[in-house]
Protein backbone atom coordinates (compact mmCIF):
# COMPACT_ATOMS: atom_id res chain seq x y z
CA UNK A 1 0.00 0.00 0.00
CA UNK A 2 1.32 3.44 -0.90
CA UNK A 3 0.79 6.40 1.38
CA UNK A 4 0.23 9.84 -0.04
CA UNK A 5 0.81 13.07 1.80
CA UNK A 6 -1.82 15.79 1.97
CA UNK A 7 0.22 17.67 -0.67
CA UNK A 8 0.28 14.86 -3.24
CA UNK A 9 -2.02 16.64 -5.73
CA UNK A 10 0.06 19.82 -5.44
CA UNK A 11 3.18 17.90 -6.45
CA UNK A 12 1.49 16.48 -9.52
CA UNK A 13 0.22 19.95 -10.42
CA UNK A 14 3.82 21.22 -10.30
CA UNK A 15 5.00 18.43 -12.61
CA UNK A 16 6.74 16.34 -9.97
CA UNK A 17 8.31 13.02 -10.79
CA UNK A 18 7.06 10.79 -8.00
CA UNK A 19 8.91 7.84 -6.48
CA UNK A 20 8.29 5.35 -3.72
CA UNK A 21 10.08 6.40 -0.54
CA UNK A 22 9.64 3.71 2.12
CA UNK A 23 5.97 3.32 1.30
CA UNK A 24 5.28 6.99 0.57
CA UNK A 25 4.76 8.33 -2.92
CA UNK A 26 7.00 11.40 -2.81
CA UNK A 27 8.42 13.91 -5.33
CA UNK A 28 12.03 13.13 -6.32
CA UNK A 29 12.22 16.32 -8.41
CA UNK A 30 10.04 18.75 -10.35
CA UNK A 31 12.30 18.73 -13.41
CA UNK A 32 15.86 19.35 -12.27
CA UNK A 33 17.11 18.48 -8.82
CA UNK A 34 20.23 20.60 -9.40
CA UNK A 35 18.14 23.71 -10.10
CA UNK A 36 16.12 22.95 -6.96
CA UNK A 37 19.36 22.60 -5.00
CA UNK A 38 20.57 26.00 -6.20
CA UNK A 39 17.20 27.56 -5.36
CA UNK A 40 17.73 26.57 -1.73
CA UNK A 41 21.35 27.76 -1.62
CA UNK A 42 20.67 31.11 -3.28
CA UNK A 43 16.99 31.96 -2.73
CA UNK A 44 14.25 29.79 -1.19
CA UNK A 45 12.95 26.30 -1.74
CA UNK A 46 10.39 24.11 0.00
CA UNK A 47 10.04 20.43 0.71
CA UNK A 48 7.00 18.39 1.60
CA UNK A 49 8.12 16.50 4.71
CA UNK A 50 4.61 15.52 5.75
CA UNK A 51 5.68 11.88 5.64
CA UNK A 52 7.78 12.41 8.74
CA UNK A 53 6.33 11.12 11.96
CA UNK A 54 5.24 13.56 14.67
CA UNK A 55 4.87 12.05 18.12
CA UNK A 56 3.77 13.92 21.24
CA UNK A 57 5.01 12.61 24.59
CA UNK A 58 2.99 13.98 27.47
CA UNK A 59 2.41 13.23 31.13
CA UNK A 60 3.99 13.60 34.53
CA UNK A 61 6.88 11.28 33.66
CA UNK A 62 7.54 12.69 30.17
CA UNK A 63 10.86 14.23 31.14
CA UNK A 64 12.07 11.13 33.02
CA UNK A 65 11.04 8.89 30.12
CA UNK A 66 12.92 10.94 27.52
CA UNK A 67 15.99 11.20 29.75
CA UNK A 68 16.12 7.42 29.58
CA UNK A 69 15.07 7.05 25.93
CA UNK A 70 17.60 9.29 24.15
CA UNK A 71 21.33 9.95 24.40
CA UNK A 72 21.08 13.72 24.76
CA UNK A 73 19.59 15.05 27.97
CA UNK A 74 16.22 16.78 27.70
CA UNK A 75 16.89 18.26 31.13
CA UNK A 76 19.01 20.78 29.20
CA UNK A 77 15.79 22.10 27.68
CA UNK A 78 14.34 24.78 29.90
CA UNK A 79 13.04 27.45 27.51
CA UNK A 80 9.68 26.57 25.94
CA UNK A 81 10.07 25.84 22.24
CA UNK A 82 13.74 24.89 22.44
CA UNK A 83 14.68 21.85 20.34
CA UNK A 84 17.33 19.17 20.66
CA UNK A 85 18.81 16.82 18.06
CA UNK A 86 19.66 13.39 19.35
CA UNK A 87 19.57 9.64 18.88
CA UNK A 88 17.59 6.79 20.32
CA UNK A 89 19.67 3.64 20.92
CA UNK A 90 18.98 -0.01 21.42
CA UNK A 91 20.51 -1.90 24.36
CA UNK A 92 23.54 -2.74 22.21
CA UNK A 93 24.27 0.95 21.58
CA UNK A 94 23.11 0.96 17.95
CA UNK A 95 21.09 3.86 16.58
CA UNK A 96 17.37 3.03 16.24
CA UNK A 97 16.73 6.51 14.86
CA UNK A 98 17.80 10.12 15.02
CA UNK A 99 15.20 12.66 15.98
CA UNK A 100 14.39 16.19 17.07
CA UNK A 101 12.70 16.82 20.40
CA UNK A 102 10.85 20.08 21.06
CA UNK A 103 10.31 21.12 24.68
CA UNK A 104 7.09 22.80 25.69
CA UNK A 105 7.10 21.90 29.39
CA UNK A 106 8.44 19.08 31.56
CA UNK A 107 5.20 17.23 30.90
CA UNK A 108 4.87 18.03 27.20
CA UNK A 109 7.35 17.30 24.42
CA UNK A 110 7.05 16.84 20.66
CA UNK A 111 9.28 14.38 18.79
CA UNK A 112 9.83 14.30 15.03
CA UNK A 113 11.22 10.97 13.84
CA UNK A 114 11.93 9.46 10.43
CA UNK A 115 9.08 7.99 8.43
CA UNK A 116 11.15 5.04 7.25
CA UNK A 117 11.57 3.93 10.87
CA UNK A 118 8.11 4.89 12.10
CA UNK A 119 6.86 1.46 13.11
CA UNK A 120 9.96 0.31 14.94
CA UNK A 121 10.32 3.69 16.63
CA UNK A 122 6.76 3.63 17.91
CA UNK A 123 7.09 0.00 19.01
CA UNK A 124 10.35 0.77 20.83
CA UNK A 125 8.91 3.82 22.57
CA UNK A 126 5.84 1.87 23.57
CA UNK A 127 7.96 -0.93 25.01
CA UNK A 128 10.21 1.48 26.91
CA UNK A 129 7.27 3.42 28.31
CA UNK A 130 6.33 0.64 30.73
CA UNK A 131 6.27 2.04 34.25
CA UNK A 132 6.24 5.68 33.14
CA UNK A 133 3.14 7.82 33.54
CA UNK A 134 3.01 9.12 29.96
CA UNK A 135 0.96 9.05 26.82
CA UNK A 136 2.58 8.66 23.41
CA UNK A 137 0.40 10.10 20.66
CA UNK A 138 1.16 10.03 16.97
CA UNK A 139 -0.09 13.14 15.15
CA UNK A 140 -0.82 12.10 11.57
CA UNK A 141 -3.35 14.90 11.09
CA UNK A 142 -0.63 17.39 10.21
CA UNK A 143 1.33 18.20 7.12
CA UNK A 144 4.88 19.50 7.39
CA UNK A 145 6.63 21.88 5.00
CA UNK A 146 10.32 22.79 5.22
CA UNK A 147 11.05 26.21 3.70
CA UNK A 148 14.80 26.71 3.40
CA UNK A 149 17.25 29.18 1.92
CA UNK A 150 18.63 32.70 2.43
CA UNK A 151 15.28 34.24 1.40
CA UNK A 152 13.10 31.62 3.11
CA UNK A 153 12.31 33.57 6.25
CA UNK A 154 11.46 36.76 4.31
CA UNK A 155 9.24 34.88 1.87
CA UNK A 156 7.38 33.03 4.62
CA UNK A 157 6.85 36.35 6.39
CA UNK A 158 4.78 37.61 3.44
CA UNK A 159 2.07 35.08 4.24
CA UNK A 160 2.02 35.30 8.02
CA UNK A 161 -0.44 37.29 10.08
CA UNK A 162 0.85 40.04 12.35
CA UNK A 163 0.41 37.72 15.32
CA UNK A 164 2.40 34.96 13.61
CA UNK A 165 5.13 37.36 12.53
CA UNK A 166 5.48 38.66 16.07
CA UNK A 167 5.76 35.11 17.40
CA UNK A 168 8.66 34.16 15.11
CA UNK A 169 10.41 37.55 15.17
CA UNK A 170 14.05 37.02 16.12
CA UNK A 171 13.54 33.33 16.91
CA UNK A 172 16.95 31.69 17.39
CA UNK A 173 18.01 28.51 15.56
CA UNK A 174 16.52 25.28 16.82
CA UNK A 175 13.37 26.73 18.36
CA UNK A 176 9.73 26.11 17.62
CA UNK A 177 6.58 28.04 18.46
CA UNK A 178 2.89 27.22 18.15
CA UNK A 179 0.98 30.24 16.89
CA UNK A 180 -2.61 29.75 15.86
CA UNK A 181 -2.82 26.74 13.57
CA UNK A 182 0.90 26.73 12.70
CA UNK A 183 3.87 25.26 14.51
CA UNK A 184 6.87 27.13 13.13
CA UNK A 185 10.39 25.93 13.92
CA UNK A 186 13.82 27.23 12.98
CA UNK A 187 15.10 23.79 12.05
CA UNK A 188 16.03 22.21 8.77
CA UNK A 189 18.08 19.70 6.84
CA UNK A 190 19.91 21.87 4.33
CA UNK A 191 22.52 24.00 6.12
CA UNK A 192 20.53 27.14 5.28
CA UNK A 193 18.28 29.35 7.35
CA UNK A 194 14.59 28.68 7.22
CA UNK A 195 11.66 27.04 8.89
CA UNK A 196 10.00 23.70 9.27
CA UNK A 197 6.30 24.39 9.56
CA UNK A 198 3.70 21.97 10.85
CA UNK A 199 0.29 22.82 9.45
CA UNK A 200 -3.09 21.07 9.88
CA UNK A 201 -3.96 18.85 6.92
CA UNK A 202 -6.96 21.04 6.11
CA UNK A 203 -4.75 24.11 5.59
CA UNK A 204 -1.70 22.46 4.03
CA UNK A 205 -2.57 22.79 0.35
CA UNK A 206 -3.48 26.42 0.71
CA UNK A 207 -0.26 27.15 2.60
CA UNK A 208 1.84 25.36 -0.05
CA UNK A 209 0.11 27.33 -2.82
CA UNK A 210 0.78 30.63 -1.05
CA UNK A 211 4.44 29.70 -0.77
CA UNK A 212 4.52 28.90 -4.49
CA UNK A 213 2.90 32.26 -5.18
CA UNK A 214 5.55 33.93 -3.00
CA UNK A 215 8.23 32.50 -5.29
CA UNK A 216 9.38 29.57 -3.16
CA UNK A 217 10.59 26.75 -5.45
CA UNK A 218 9.17 23.28 -4.83
CA UNK A 219 12.06 20.87 -4.23
CA UNK A 220 12.10 17.09 -4.18
CA UNK A 221 13.88 14.37 -2.26
CA UNK A 222 16.79 14.49 -4.74
CA UNK A 223 17.73 18.05 -3.81
CA UNK A 224 16.99 17.32 -0.18
CA UNK A 225 19.67 14.62 -0.26
CA UNK A 226 22.37 16.70 -1.97
CA UNK A 227 21.67 19.63 0.36
CA UNK A 228 21.83 17.59 3.55
CA UNK A 229 24.98 15.84 2.38
CA UNK A 230 26.71 19.13 1.59
CA UNK A 231 25.68 20.28 5.07
CA UNK A 232 27.17 17.09 6.53
CA UNK A 233 23.90 15.94 8.05
CA UNK A 234 23.34 12.22 8.52
CA UNK A 235 20.68 10.24 6.71
CA UNK A 236 19.32 7.36 8.74
CA UNK A 237 19.75 4.01 7.00
CA UNK A 238 22.85 5.17 5.10
CA UNK A 239 25.12 6.99 7.55
CA UNK A 240 23.94 5.10 10.59
CA UNK A 241 21.59 2.32 11.58
CA UNK A 242 20.99 -0.15 14.40
CA UNK A 243 24.42 -1.73 13.95
CA UNK A 244 26.27 1.59 14.27
CA UNK A 245 27.28 3.43 17.43
CA UNK A 246 26.57 7.18 17.53
CA UNK A 247 30.31 7.54 18.23
CA UNK A 248 30.95 6.08 14.76
CA UNK A 249 28.35 8.32 13.12
CA UNK A 250 29.46 11.83 14.07
CA UNK A 251 26.74 11.90 16.74
CA UNK A 252 29.00 11.95 19.81
CA UNK A 253 28.12 15.63 20.21
CA UNK A 254 24.52 14.61 20.82
CA UNK A 255 25.45 12.40 23.79
CA UNK A 256 25.12 14.00 27.22
CA UNK A 257 27.55 12.15 29.49
CA UNK A 258 26.75 14.41 32.46
CA UNK A 259 25.18 13.83 34.90
CA UNK A 260 26.79 10.44 35.29
CA UNK A 261 23.79 8.95 37.06
CA UNK A 262 21.44 9.44 34.09
CA UNK A 263 20.93 5.91 32.85
CA UNK A 264 19.97 6.32 29.22
CA UNK A 265 19.58 3.23 27.09
CA UNK A 266 22.93 2.17 25.65
CA UNK A 267 25.00 4.14 28.14
CA UNK A 268 27.06 1.14 29.34
CA UNK A 269 28.00 0.18 25.80
CA UNK A 270 28.93 3.73 24.81
CA UNK A 271 31.02 4.18 27.95
CA UNK A 272 32.99 1.04 27.13
CA UNK A 273 33.41 2.13 23.50
CA UNK A 274 34.65 5.52 24.58
CA UNK A 275 37.17 3.97 26.98
CA UNK A 276 38.42 1.56 24.31
CA UNK A 277 38.75 4.34 21.72
CA UNK A 278 38.38 1.81 18.93
CA UNK A 279 35.18 2.94 17.24
CA UNK A 280 35.59 4.12 13.65
CA UNK A 281 34.51 7.64 12.83
CA UNK A 282 32.53 9.47 10.20
CA UNK A 283 34.57 11.90 8.10
CA UNK A 284 34.11 13.88 4.93
CA UNK A 285 35.78 12.99 1.65
CA UNK A 286 36.36 15.44 -1.16
CA UNK A 287 37.20 14.43 -4.72
CA UNK A 288 37.94 17.23 -7.15
CA UNK A 289 38.61 14.90 -10.09
CA UNK A 290 35.78 13.78 -12.36
CA UNK A 291 33.42 11.16 -11.06
CA UNK A 292 30.98 10.79 -8.20
CA UNK A 293 31.60 9.05 -4.89
CA UNK A 294 28.76 6.66 -4.03
CA UNK A 295 27.44 4.79 -1.00
CA UNK A 296 29.20 1.51 -0.16
CA UNK A 297 32.40 2.22 -2.09
CA UNK A 298 35.46 0.94 -0.25
CA UNK A 299 37.86 3.44 1.29
CA UNK A 300 41.48 2.29 1.54
CA UNK A 301 43.63 3.91 4.25
CA UNK A 302 46.96 3.09 5.87
CA UNK A 303 45.04 2.21 9.04
CA UNK A 304 42.65 -0.21 7.34
CA UNK A 305 39.59 -0.08 5.13
CA UNK A 306 36.53 2.06 5.54
CA UNK A 307 33.34 2.61 3.57
CA UNK A 308 31.48 5.52 2.02
CA UNK A 309 28.11 5.83 3.73
CA UNK A 310 26.70 8.61 1.47
CA UNK A 311 28.22 10.13 -1.62
CA UNK A 312 27.03 12.56 -4.22
CA UNK A 313 27.92 15.25 -6.69
CA UNK A 314 27.84 18.56 -4.86
CA UNK A 315 26.02 21.09 -7.05
CA UNK A 316 27.35 23.98 -4.94
CA UNK A 317 31.02 22.91 -5.08
CA UNK A 318 30.76 21.29 -8.54
CA UNK A 319 32.65 18.18 -7.51
CA UNK A 320 31.91 15.09 -5.50
CA UNK A 321 31.74 14.87 -1.71
CA UNK A 322 30.96 11.98 0.58
CA UNK A 323 30.56 10.89 4.15
CA UNK A 324 32.65 7.84 5.01
CA UNK A 325 33.20 5.65 8.04
CA UNK A 326 36.95 5.09 8.48
CA UNK A 327 39.39 3.93 11.17
CA UNK A 328 39.71 6.48 13.98
CA UNK A 329 43.42 7.12 13.27
CA UNK A 330 42.63 8.68 9.88
CA UNK A 331 43.01 12.46 10.20
CA UNK A 332 41.56 15.50 8.47
CA UNK A 333 43.90 16.43 5.61
CA UNK A 334 44.99 12.84 4.95
CA UNK A 335 44.81 11.55 1.40
CA UNK A 336 43.09 8.17 1.16
CA UNK A 337 41.87 6.09 -1.77
CA UNK A 338 38.38 5.09 -2.87
CA UNK A 339 37.70 2.07 -5.02
CA UNK A 340 35.56 3.37 -7.87
CA UNK A 341 34.59 1.32 -10.85
CA UNK A 342 37.62 -1.00 -10.40
CA UNK A 343 40.12 1.86 -9.98
CA UNK A 344 41.63 3.42 -6.85
CA UNK A 345 41.09 7.18 -6.79
CA UNK A 346 42.76 9.60 -4.35
CA UNK A 347 40.48 11.72 -2.19
CA UNK A 348 41.10 14.15 0.69
CA UNK A 349 39.72 13.66 4.19
CA UNK A 350 37.81 16.63 5.66
CA UNK A 351 35.52 17.28 8.56
CA UNK A 352 32.07 15.87 7.75
CA UNK A 353 30.60 19.21 6.64
CA UNK A 354 31.05 20.88 3.28
CA UNK A 355 28.65 23.79 2.78
CA UNK A 356 26.85 26.08 5.23
CA UNK A 357 24.82 29.16 4.35
CA UNK A 358 25.80 28.86 0.71
CA UNK A 359 29.56 28.80 1.44
CA UNK A 360 32.26 26.15 1.36
CA UNK A 361 33.35 25.32 4.92
CA UNK A 362 36.30 22.95 4.63
CA UNK B 1 5.14 8.90 -22.60
CA UNK B 2 8.52 10.21 -23.62
CA UNK B 3 9.42 11.29 -27.09
CA UNK B 4 10.78 8.52 -29.38
CA UNK B 5 11.64 9.87 -32.85
CA UNK B 6 10.64 7.45 -35.60
CA UNK B 7 13.70 8.14 -37.80
CA UNK B 8 16.11 6.70 -35.22
CA UNK B 9 17.14 3.17 -34.28
CA UNK B 10 17.39 2.01 -30.69
CA UNK B 11 19.12 -0.49 -28.42
CA UNK B 12 17.25 -2.03 -25.48
CA UNK B 13 19.98 -0.53 -23.29
CA UNK B 14 18.55 2.92 -24.19
CA UNK B 15 21.05 4.16 -26.78
CA UNK B 16 19.73 5.76 -29.96
CA UNK B 17 21.47 5.61 -33.35
CA UNK B 18 21.02 7.99 -36.27
CA UNK B 19 22.15 6.78 -39.70
CA UNK B 20 23.88 9.79 -41.27
CA UNK B 21 23.85 8.09 -44.68
CA UNK B 22 27.60 8.46 -45.23
CA UNK B 23 28.77 5.31 -43.48
CA UNK B 24 28.65 6.99 -40.07
CA UNK B 25 26.08 7.00 -37.28
CA UNK B 26 25.51 9.34 -34.36
CA UNK B 27 24.88 7.77 -30.95
CA UNK B 28 23.18 9.16 -27.87
CA UNK B 29 20.95 8.06 -25.02
CA UNK B 30 17.20 8.35 -25.15
CA UNK B 31 14.90 10.86 -23.56
CA UNK B 32 13.54 7.99 -21.46
CA UNK B 33 17.04 7.06 -20.26
CA UNK B 34 18.02 10.60 -19.28
CA UNK B 35 14.73 10.85 -17.37
CA UNK B 36 15.58 7.72 -15.41
CA UNK B 37 19.09 8.95 -14.65
CA UNK B 38 18.21 12.52 -13.69
CA UNK B 39 20.52 15.51 -13.85
CA UNK B 40 23.75 14.59 -15.62
CA UNK B 41 26.98 15.74 -13.97
CA UNK B 42 29.71 14.04 -16.01
CA UNK B 43 29.78 12.20 -19.28
CA UNK B 44 32.84 10.08 -19.95
CA UNK B 45 33.22 9.46 -23.68
CA UNK B 46 35.42 7.12 -25.72
CA UNK B 47 38.43 8.56 -27.56
CA UNK B 48 38.36 9.36 -31.26
CA UNK B 49 39.83 6.43 -33.22
CA UNK B 50 38.73 3.89 -30.59
CA UNK B 51 37.61 0.64 -32.19
CA UNK B 52 34.36 -0.40 -30.54
CA UNK B 53 32.26 -3.54 -30.79
CA UNK B 54 28.55 -3.92 -30.25
CA UNK B 55 27.82 -4.41 -26.56
CA UNK B 56 31.12 -2.97 -25.27
CA UNK B 57 30.80 -0.49 -22.42
CA UNK B 58 32.30 2.53 -24.14
CA UNK B 59 31.01 5.53 -22.18
CA UNK B 60 29.63 6.43 -18.77
CA UNK B 61 26.79 8.78 -18.03
CA UNK B 62 27.13 9.92 -14.46
CA UNK B 63 24.11 11.66 -12.99
CA UNK B 64 23.46 12.97 -9.52
CA UNK B 65 21.72 9.67 -8.89
CA UNK B 66 23.95 7.01 -10.46
CA UNK B 67 26.74 6.11 -12.85
CA UNK B 68 25.40 4.27 -15.84
CA UNK B 69 27.35 2.43 -18.53
CA UNK B 70 26.62 3.23 -22.12
CA UNK B 71 27.09 0.37 -24.57
CA UNK B 72 28.19 0.48 -28.18
CA UNK B 73 25.01 -0.13 -30.21
CA UNK B 74 27.06 -0.93 -33.28
CA UNK B 75 30.65 -1.90 -34.20
CA UNK B 76 33.07 0.52 -35.82
CA UNK B 77 35.54 3.32 -35.23
CA UNK B 78 34.79 6.43 -33.17
CA UNK B 79 35.27 9.40 -35.48
CA UNK B 80 33.98 12.28 -33.36
CA UNK B 81 32.90 12.91 -29.78
CA UNK B 82 30.61 15.63 -28.44
CA UNK B 83 33.13 17.88 -26.71
CA UNK B 84 30.39 20.25 -25.52
CA UNK B 85 29.43 17.64 -22.94
CA UNK B 86 32.69 18.28 -21.09
CA UNK B 87 31.39 21.63 -19.84
CA UNK B 88 27.67 21.09 -20.37
CA UNK B 89 26.69 17.51 -19.50
CA UNK B 90 23.14 18.80 -18.93
CA UNK B 91 22.68 18.88 -22.72
CA UNK B 92 21.95 15.16 -22.39
CA UNK B 93 18.98 16.09 -20.21
CA UNK B 94 17.76 19.09 -22.14
CA UNK B 95 18.18 17.73 -25.68
CA UNK B 96 18.82 13.99 -25.58
CA UNK B 97 18.16 13.46 -29.30
CA UNK B 98 19.92 16.63 -30.46
CA UNK B 99 22.70 18.65 -28.79
CA UNK B 100 23.08 15.91 -26.19
CA UNK B 101 24.51 13.41 -28.71
CA UNK B 102 27.52 11.45 -27.42
CA UNK B 103 29.74 10.21 -30.26
CA UNK B 104 29.85 9.32 -33.97
CA UNK B 105 30.96 5.99 -35.34
CA UNK B 106 32.19 4.94 -38.79
CA UNK B 107 30.41 1.61 -38.93
CA UNK B 108 32.07 -1.66 -39.93
CA UNK B 109 28.89 -3.19 -41.31
CA UNK B 110 25.83 -1.04 -42.06
CA UNK B 111 23.79 -4.25 -42.02
CA UNK B 112 24.12 -4.21 -38.23
CA UNK B 113 21.60 -1.36 -38.14
CA UNK B 114 18.95 -3.91 -38.97
CA UNK B 115 19.58 -5.61 -35.63
CA UNK B 116 18.49 -2.50 -33.74
CA UNK B 117 14.92 -1.68 -32.68
CA UNK B 118 12.71 0.77 -34.47
CA UNK B 119 10.77 3.38 -32.48
CA UNK B 120 7.82 1.08 -31.94
CA UNK B 121 10.03 -1.79 -30.82
CA UNK B 122 11.84 0.50 -28.36
CA UNK B 123 8.55 1.88 -27.05
CA UNK B 124 7.41 -1.69 -26.38
CA UNK B 125 10.71 -2.55 -24.69
CA UNK B 126 10.44 0.32 -22.22
CA UNK B 127 6.82 -0.50 -21.47
CA UNK B 128 8.07 -3.80 -20.15
CA UNK B 129 10.58 -2.15 -17.78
Amino acid sequence: MTNKTVLHAKHLASGAKMVDFYGWEMPINYGSQIEEHHAVRTDAGMFDVSHMTIVDVQGSDAKAFLRRLVINDVAKLTVPGKALYTGMLNEAGGVIDDLIIYFFSETNYRLVVNSATREKDLAWMDKQSAGFDITITERPEFGMIAVQGPEAIAKVATLLSDEEKAAVEGMKPFFGVQVGDLFIATTGYTGENGYEIIVPDSAAEDFWQKLLDAGVAPCGLGARDTLRLEAGMNLYGLDMDETVSPIAANMAWTISWEPEDREFIGRDVLTAQKAAGDQPKLVGLVMEAKGVLRSHQKVVTEFGDGEITSGTFSPTLEHSVALARVPRSVKVGDVVEVEMRKKLVKVTVTKPSFVRNGKKVF
Amino acid sequence: MSNIPSELKYATSHEWVRNEGDGTVTVGITEHAQGLLGDMVFVELPDVDDEISTGDDVAVAESVKAASDIYAPISGTVVEINEDLEDSPELVNSDAFGDGWLFKVKVDDAGELENLLDAEGYANSIDED
